[in-house]
């Protein structure tokens, strides 16, 4: 599936857009691992929780649980959510 | 008195690199042979929280960098040429996952990796990390993968000792001034500002407090680790049985075997008081500290006492201080400095360094009797560190 990375993840991917595949979220992040090391651990901490100012989107709808079925054909969208100085 | 060694005297011909970790990204300031002016080398990681940057003294050229972002978990950079290339680390700091159907706290997650420490020159690819929450982590591969180490970080005991995020430090408690006896890979110094200090002698497969004849905040009890904040803690290099520490009520010095810390503090003068965050050891003289006093008066603004910024030095162990603030600004400067942002390097005369939360980079060539600015208008300055870099 078609992964949308933020500009925070694109120093990984150098794209803004990447592939990965997977049966789930968590299958399709470790996928997202394989191809780019490292880029998991910025978003899921070690006790496999999503980092506070994280999001992912298919279809439009929020998925907050790492077991969520993925569409193949979906697009999943990572969103960095943040404001600030 | 001292050991002037000659790895000192080596370190003495090498030049300096200033190490400035700060809120949005590291920079890098390179020393002419004089210290006389320094060529900046920046900005690396330009947005991402750099809580502390280290050169490995045992090779003269690989920087360890503990980053983050606010979007962003936490990691560590590692480069072997003095930051013109930088690689992730393959495995960072991450506490042990919970066990599968446990009940009751859930595991933690590595916030920030605080502080950084390079093993000592016996274990040449050996790193420690301290981190928020608190807990204590090792590299035995130059710092390219890290573990737990220790029993600290799932001791029930320590644990209780370490407190929650929404204890003391206002980004979390944070474990920090992890020290290697240069005499013995094992015995081991750490502070923790919700905690207190610890000691192993076992390589870390024990720890026990170091608090005795440390104050706490008035009305707590001080036999309980519990409500101690040290600031910083240093190992004298030349006297490594002497400990110089910062503590949120005091500055203190500890001569080792002896456990009970002496508050020689209580010889700055009354308007300034003995708050602050950094303490600094002359590398040569075990007698000769310097610290940076901030107000820790009513609310604890944490700015200079009076918006008049200055360090103080004591050349006698701490039975008195002398006021050093020629060149710094004589008013109206409502700065500070932070627990790592205040170092010194290992030349003769000694050359002082600050950075401060306003972004400003102070130096002093002549241990702290005049002042200059080498660099202004930086984000917060979180920490500096000086290196001496192989030729």
């Amino acid at each position: 599936m078609k992964v949308l990375i933020p500009s925070a993840l694109r120093s990984y991917t150098e794209s803004g857009w990447a592939e990965a595949s997977g049966a789930t979220l968590a299958d399709v992040l470790a996928d997202l691992d394989r191809r780019y090391p490292g880029i998991r651990f910025r978003m899921i901490d070690e006790q496999n929780r999503i980092r506070p100012h994280i999001r992912f989107f298919v279809g439009g709808v929020q998925a907050s649980d790492l077991s969520q079925a993925l569409d193949a054909d979906a697009e999943l969208l990572i969103v960095q959510a943040l404001s600030g100085g | 008195m001292g050991l002037d060694t000659d790895q000192t005297t080596l370190a003495a011909a090498r030049r300096v690199v200033l190490l400035v970790a700060t809120r949005k990204g590291a920079w890098l300031y390179h020393g002419d042979p004089a210290r006389g002016s320094w060529r900046v080398d920046g900005p690396h990681f330009l947005g991402h929280i750099i809580s502390h940057v280290r050169l490995d003294p045992r090779d003269g050229r690989t920087l360890l960098a503990a980053a983050k972002t606010g979007h962003l978990g936490p990691t560590i950079f590692r480069s072997t040429d003095l930051g013109r290339h930088w690689k992730e680390a393959a495995k960072p700091p991450a506490f042990a996952a919970a066990a599968a159907g446990a009940t009751g706290e859930v595991g933690r997650a590595v916030d920030h990796t605080f502080w950084l420490t390079p093993g000592p020159a016996a274990e040449p690819d050996v790193w420690y990390a301290g981190t928020s929450p608190q807990g204590l982590f090792r590299s035995d591969d130059g710092g390219i993968s890290w573990a737990p180490y220790s029993c600290l970080n799932d001791d029930l005991l320590y644990r209780k000792w370490m407190g929650t995020v929404q204890d003391g430090t206002p980004d979390g408690p944070k474990l920090h001034s992890i020290i290697v006896d240069p005499r013995d890979p094992a015995h081991l110094y750490i502070a923790m500002s919700g905690g207190g200090v610890h000691e192993s002698t076992d390589a870390g497969r024990s720890f026990r407090p170091l608090i005795d004849g440390l104050d706490v905040v008035e009305g707590f009890d001080r036999n309980d680790a519990t409500f101690h904040d040290p600031h910083c803690l240093r190992l004298a290099p030349s006297r490594p049985d002497r400990l110089y520490q910062q503590n949120h009520c005091g500055i203190y010095r500890l001569d080792r075997p002896a456990s009970t810390w002496q508050r020689i503090g209580r010889s700055m003068p009354a308007e300034v008081g003995d708050i602050g965050f950094p303490l600094v050891v002359h590398p040569r003289d075990a007698d000769t500290a310097w610290v940076f006093p901030m107000d820790g008066s009513t609310v604890w603004p944490r700015t200079s006492p009076g918006g008049k910024p200055a360090v103080y030095a004591t050349r006698d162990a701490g039975d008195s201080w002398q006021r050093l603030d020629a060149g710094l600004p004589p008013e109206e400067a409502w700065w500070t400095v932070k627990r790592q942002a205040m170092t010194a390097d290992a030349q003769d005369p000694v050359g002082l360094y600050f950075g401060t939360t306003s972004g400003e980079l102070w130096a002093s060539g002549d241990e702290g009797r005049t002042w200059h600015c080498i660099a202004r208008h930086l984000p917060e300055i979180y920490a500096v560190e000086a290196g001496e870099i192989a030729e």
